[in-house]
């Protein structure tokens, strides 16, 4: 028998016993060592027979090859043995809860402020802000609101001296004033922010937000201003169709000036904006005075357009369904759970405003 | 302004329905505001009689009478009125009615024990007139036959409550309301013809407007009316005023406000005897007081105009009448005003004084300058017709001619404001009923405005009229076009809304809170600011502007600590104001954390929240918001509602120019002082105006990529240092051996006690090494090694720990 047959026969007995690691290791260096058997026999291909050779280190190879496999096999079984009984033991409750996560949440007003300006960006509306403390000026005279006039008294206005005037502002449409007075027109801007007027019940707060909208142009007709707000609230509302109506109205700043209803309905207990035959009245609006753009030194005889006011609170309880304004400020961790929204959903065109 | 369909009829020819004039009104924008169904409600008002009283068993001023109410059985109601007796003919409210006085409905309840099935009214309660004490009495002649039958006449038509713009006086009265009604195609306007009554004689009470510097009054108008007899209004009257719930008093005083609210001309009745010679309409003069027909006594001004006789005043002028020259049912003579006041006037007078009346209302908003006669005729004539009496002559005193307003109009700046076209025959039909008097110029029109409207003065109004009576409903909609010429958002808007979600996805609830706060919190935060006082706050705990976010914060966070959550974190992103001026204010994200982090978990070892948990918000979201590559710089000089030890400021440079950022734990004497019970509570505050904007757009910021695929190397070393040694200063100076080499420092163990002096702790730190260029050799490192020991110990005074 030749040497190699024996080595194979006797090394394929000895690796079909049940052996451990080490075990195996242990041939391995038997064979393939320094002076293993198999490394032993490479050695001796010099010094065999020219005709023999060639077929001798043929065989060797095999050998060598057939039992490499084997013992990387045996290993390899005695690994996934070993993971498969450590795995028997790792088993864990994995109905144990996790770890806690707080979960942050946006206010819904920021959040319909957000939704507001993404509509609006879309029709080419770009984002002013004016300061919360006013002067008397551009938060009346300006707007054509002389200081003997009735329609002051629908503002209790908050004042912070005794000549009452620096106040802070009871509407955004100072930031009209301030608008048209820093550039050129035409104007086309949105201006969100908070107002604040002394009243204190259900439906008011002292603080509240308002989004004024204006857009001065050649050009700019009621047509305009009615095209404008039907796209809004249809946007806003997310429905696909939606009633509105313009009523004629008064502020001192517009004229002609129209308040704008949307038709509701109440299904159970839920308002339903853009069916049924009631009414909601939630913006004011009009063609912008020319005494205002004189004001600001913009010429009624070259430039018209319209400007309006919405709340932005009110549009919210319509939206999510809150009932008490009051309780936008009040800062109830539950309410602002419930309400508020999860930072990522950041209104957009192409996801939409809301999910 | 209350109105009732059947009043307008008076003035408007139709045969619409009640729901079309509701319509129509908010149509042409006299909007309805509430309908009031009085005739409903006044069903179940009716006429009954006492048959029997008993004392109440349980209580000495209530009597249980038996009442007879038109049914088979008499029914059982308790009454606390004195004249309650039998056989007594009055009203009886059953169950279901609304008293309308104080707007109670009625129900069937015990009383002490007894049911009353009703109340017996007293004529307050039904606002028939002031008399509250007892039960009506009616006139058992004309009720006997009505027992069990409606005291109200079925025909009251519901009470239309308007609200009507301040630019609308002429709205004010019936009649104005009905014009324009007509001029919208509701109805034909009836034209009265003007009274004809005999004038004898000339009126006596001499009548002087002093010519004074701002003299309030322009025109009064008087005419005197001898030999009256003053009396109850006949029931037309009184159902008039009842109908738009106005309560009748006398017919003097209900004639002159039924003229008031049919022509919108506003009266006043003197009872002549009382007037001391003559009238003189003047200034008043300081300290001067009177006692008005509110029974109030009010301390005037100088410069309020007053109607004054030769003993004083007689009355604030357009505003209210005194008592002192009130008519009354004995009154013989009567001098009735009809003047024109001026609106500033009026209202400057009524605001020092907080007098609100329909006078006052009226001329405030502007009357018809030209009605002055027409008052004086209408009442006049119903005086005589119902008092007797004979009517002097018309007075009427001017200091100030009335001028028409007369407008230039081009027909068409109406399609350019309105959008849509229309007629010139409809525009002129439409003006020409509104009152205007029209001369055709081809291209624009001459326009005399009517003198009942003061809001009227330019032509864009005149395009108003001609919109609003045409109907806001053809105005076309054009679809906006989706063009955007500038950006929506510019760069610091940009950055509020990301710094504002970025807070928000560390955990936190945004809140929004008043601008204002407690005077007395906002100096716990008012640091070196004063307090910016709101004149007229509504309520004494919301009496000052805030100057930092975290006052109002603080006191909700408590609230909800009270409600029992513990674990909270707040924030808020908006203004904070540092002087009472237009833009003296900054825009601050500030939040605050109580509580624990891992409460009672199975996991992980709870411990309170602390300072480096909101330092790494803070830091993660200036990060995040585009500030990584910003050098940080950290002091400890917060304001004094931080922890003195455990806060910090934030700067983006050394030069330590603007605050970025605070953040630390709220000092333990607020908390003690707003008893605010919480393991922990640590607060931040960013300053968004100091924040730089960013030089580089993030597309621009992003083309720059350099990685090293070289070998990166790890060292560790300890460093013993002083106690007081800030560790970003250590960072520093290692960082600062080699820029380019040295990656990142890394403080991994921070130790004080055994085998460390008292005044020394020691800092491990690992530092990672890494060349761009080439693979480090030991050698290399060894220097590098060297280098940052001996740097270290040089600069700062620290020995390695061995």
């Amino acid at each position: 028998m030749s040497d190699l047959k024996k080595i194979k026969e006797e090394f394929l007995s000895k690796l079909g016993g049940n052996l451990n690691l080490s075990e195996i290791n242990q041939i391995k260096s038997d064979l393939f060592g320094k002076n293993g058997l198999i490394s032993l026999q490479f050695k001796k291909i010099g010094t065999i027979a020219e005709a023999e050779r060639k077929k001798f280190a043929s065989n060797l190879n095999i050998l060598k090859v057939e039992l490499q496999e084997l013992i990387n096999s045996k290993i390899n079984e005695i690994e996934i043995n070993e993971i498969n009984e450590k795995l028997e033991k790792e088993k864990i409750d994995i109905t144990l809860p996790e770890r806690s996560f707080v979960r942050g949440k946006i206010h819904p007003v920021s959040q319909t402020i957000d939704e507001i300006s993404s509509i609006f960006s879309e029709i080419g509306f770009s984002v002013e802000e004016g300061p919360d403390v006013e002067n008397e000026y551009n938060n009346f005279t300006a707007l054509n609101t002389p200081d003997n006039h009735p329609a002051r008294d629908m503002h209790d206005t908050f004042y912070l001296d005794q000549n009452k005037e620096k106040l802070l502002r009871t509407h955004t449409s100072p930031v009209q004033i301030r608008t048209m007075l820093k550039s050129k027109p035409p104007f086309k801007i949105i201006a969100p922010g908070r107002t604040y007027r002394s009243d204190s019940d259900q439906t008011h707060s002292p603080m509240f937000h308002q989004v004024e909208g204006l857009h001065i142009d050649k050009n700019i007709n009621m047509s305009h201003l009615k095209g404008c707000l039907n796209y809004f609230i249809k946007e806003f509302f997310e429905v696909d169709k939606i009633k509105m109506r313009f009523r004629p109205s008064h502020f001192p700043f517009t004229e002609p000036s129209a308040e704008v209803d949307i038709g509701y309905k109440i299904k159970d207990g839920k308002i339903v904006i853009g069916e049924g035959d009631k009414w909601l009245e939630i913006l004011g609006c009009g063609m912008v005075h020319p005494n205002v753009l004189k004001n600001v030194k913009v010429d009624p005889e070259k430039y018209q357009g319209y400007a309006f006011g919405i709340g932005i609170d009110r549009l919210a309880m319509l939206k999510y369904g809150i009932n008490d304004l009051r309780s936008f400020f009040e800062c109830d961790y539950r309410w602002l759970n419930h309400f508020g929204f999860d930072p990522l959903d950041v209104p957009t065109n192409y996801r939409g405003l809301s999910r | 302004m209350k109105i009732t369909y059947d009043w307008l009829k008076d003035y408007l020819q139709t045969k619409n329905s009640e729901n079309q004039l509701l319509d129509k009104l908010t149509d042409i924008g006299l909007e309805v505001e509430q309908i009031e169904n009085t005739s409903a409600d006044l069903n179940k008002f009716i006429v009954a009689k006492i048959i029997k009283t008993e004392k109440h068993p349980n209580a000495d001023r209530l009597k249980v009478c038996d009442v007879d109410i038109g049914k088979k059985k008499l029914i059982k109601v308790v009454c606390g009125a004195e004249n309650a007796k039998e056989n007594l003919i009055t009203i009886y409210a059953s169950p279901g009615a609304i008293i309308p006085k104080n707007k109670m409905e009625i129900t069937i309840s015990q009383i002490r024990g007894v049911t009353s099935f009703g109340m017996l009214c007293s004529e307050s309660e039904l606002n028939l007139s002031e008399e509250s004490e007892g039960i009506i009495e009616l006139i058992p002649t004309k009720f006997k036959q009505r027992i069990g039958k409606k005291y109200f006449n079925n025909n009251t038509s519901n009470l239309i409550d308007l609200s009507i713009t301040p630019n609308r006086p002429d709205c004010l009265g019936v009649r104005g309301i009905a014009r324009d009604l007509a001029t919208a195609g509701f109805g034909k306007l009836k034209i009265s013809k003007p009274n004809k009554i005999k004038f004898i004689g000339k009126q006596k009470i001499g009548v002087k407007i002093l010519k004074e510097k701002n003299q309030g009054c322009t025109a009064f108008g008087s005419c005197l009316i001898t030999n009256v007899k003053n009396t109850e209004s006949p029931k037309w009257l009184k159902d008039k005023l009842i109908s738009v719930g106005q309560k009748p008093i006398s017919a003097i005083v209900d004639i002159t406000n039924y003229v008031m609210l049919d022509l919108n001309r506003p009266l006043h009745a003197y009872d002549a005897d009382k007037i001391n010679k003559g009238i003189i309409v003047r200034n008043a003069k300081k300290g001067e007081s009177f006692k008005a027909l509110d029974n109030k006594e009010y301390k005037l001004d100088e410069g309020m105009c007053v109607i004054a006789d030769n003993s004083g005043v007689l009355g604030l002028g357009g505003i209210i009448g005194g008592i002192r020259s009130g008519t009354e049912i004995q009154t013989k003579n009567v001098l009735i005003e009809s003047a024109y006041f001026i609106s500033r006037s009026i209202r400057k007078t009524s605001k020092i004084l907080n007098i609100d009346t329909d006078a006052k209302f009226r001329f405030e908003r502007g009357i018809d300058p030209l009605s002055i006669e027409e008052g004086l005729i209408k009442s006049a004539k119903l005086i005589k017709d119902i008092c007797g009496g004979e009517i002097s002559k018309i007075d009427i005193q001017n200091t100030v001619k009335f001028k028409e307003t007369n407008i230039k109009f081009e027909i068409e700046l109406f399609e350019k404001i309105s959008g849509f076209k229309i007629s010139n025959k409809e525009i002129l039909k439409i003006l020409n009923n509104l009152g205007f008097e029209i001369k055709n110029d081809k291209k624009f029109l001459r326009l005399k405005v009517p003198s009942w409207r003061p809001d009227i003065t330019q032509p864009i109004d005149v395009v108003e009229e001609l919109v609003r009576i045409h109907g806001y409903d053809k105005i076309k909609k054009i679809d906006p076009i989706k063009v955007r010429s500038k950006p929506t958002l510019n760069k610091s808007q940009k950055l509020f809304h990301f710094l504002q979600r970025a807070i928000a996805s560390k955990g936190y609830q945004e809140t929004i809170t008043w601008s204002f706060t407690d005077s007395k919190i906002n100096d716990l935060f008012k640091f070196n600011m004063k307090n910016i006082e709101i004149v007229n706050p509504i309520s004494s705990d919301l009496n000052v502007l805030r100057n930092s976010i975290l006052s109002n914060l603080i006191m909700y966070i408590n609230k909800n600590l009270d409600r029992g959550f513990k674990d909270l974190s707040f924030f808020e992103i908006g203004p904070v104001f540092y002087g009472s001026n237009p833009g003296e204010q900054k825009t601050v994200i500030g939040g605050l954390r109580s509580g624990k982090v891992s409460r009672s978990s199975w996991l992980e070892k709870e411990r309170n929240v602390d300072i480096f948990d909101i330092k790494k918000d803070v830091i993660q979201t200036l990060a995040e918001s585009g500030y990584e590559n910003l050098k940080i710089s950290i002091d400890e000089k917060t304001p004094s509602y931080y922890h003195p030890g455990k806060s910090g400021r934030i700067f983006f440079n050394k030069e330590k120019e603007k605050v970025v950022a605070y953040f630390g734990e709220i000092h333990p004497n607020i908390l003690k002082k707003i008893d605010i019970k919480t393991e922990a509570l640590i607060g931040f505050e960013i300053f968004i105006d100091n924040l730089k904007g960013q030089k580089k757009s993030l597309k621009d910021q992003k083309i720059k990529y350099e990685i090293s695929d070289y070998q990166k190397s790890e060292r560790d070393f300890a460093f013993v240092i002083d106690k007081n040694f800030k560790s970003q200063e250590l960072i520093e100076v290692i960082s600062d051996v080699d820029q380019e080499l040295i990656n990142n420092v890394n403080i991994f163990d921070i130790y004080e006690g055994e085998n460390i002096p008292k005044d020394k702790k020691s800092i491990a730190l690992n530092v990672t090494i890494q060349s761009m260029t080439k693979t480090l050799k030991e050698e290399d490192l060894e220097k590098i090694n060297k280098l940052i020991i001996d740097t270290v110990e040089n600069k700062t005074g620290a020995k390695i720990r061995s």
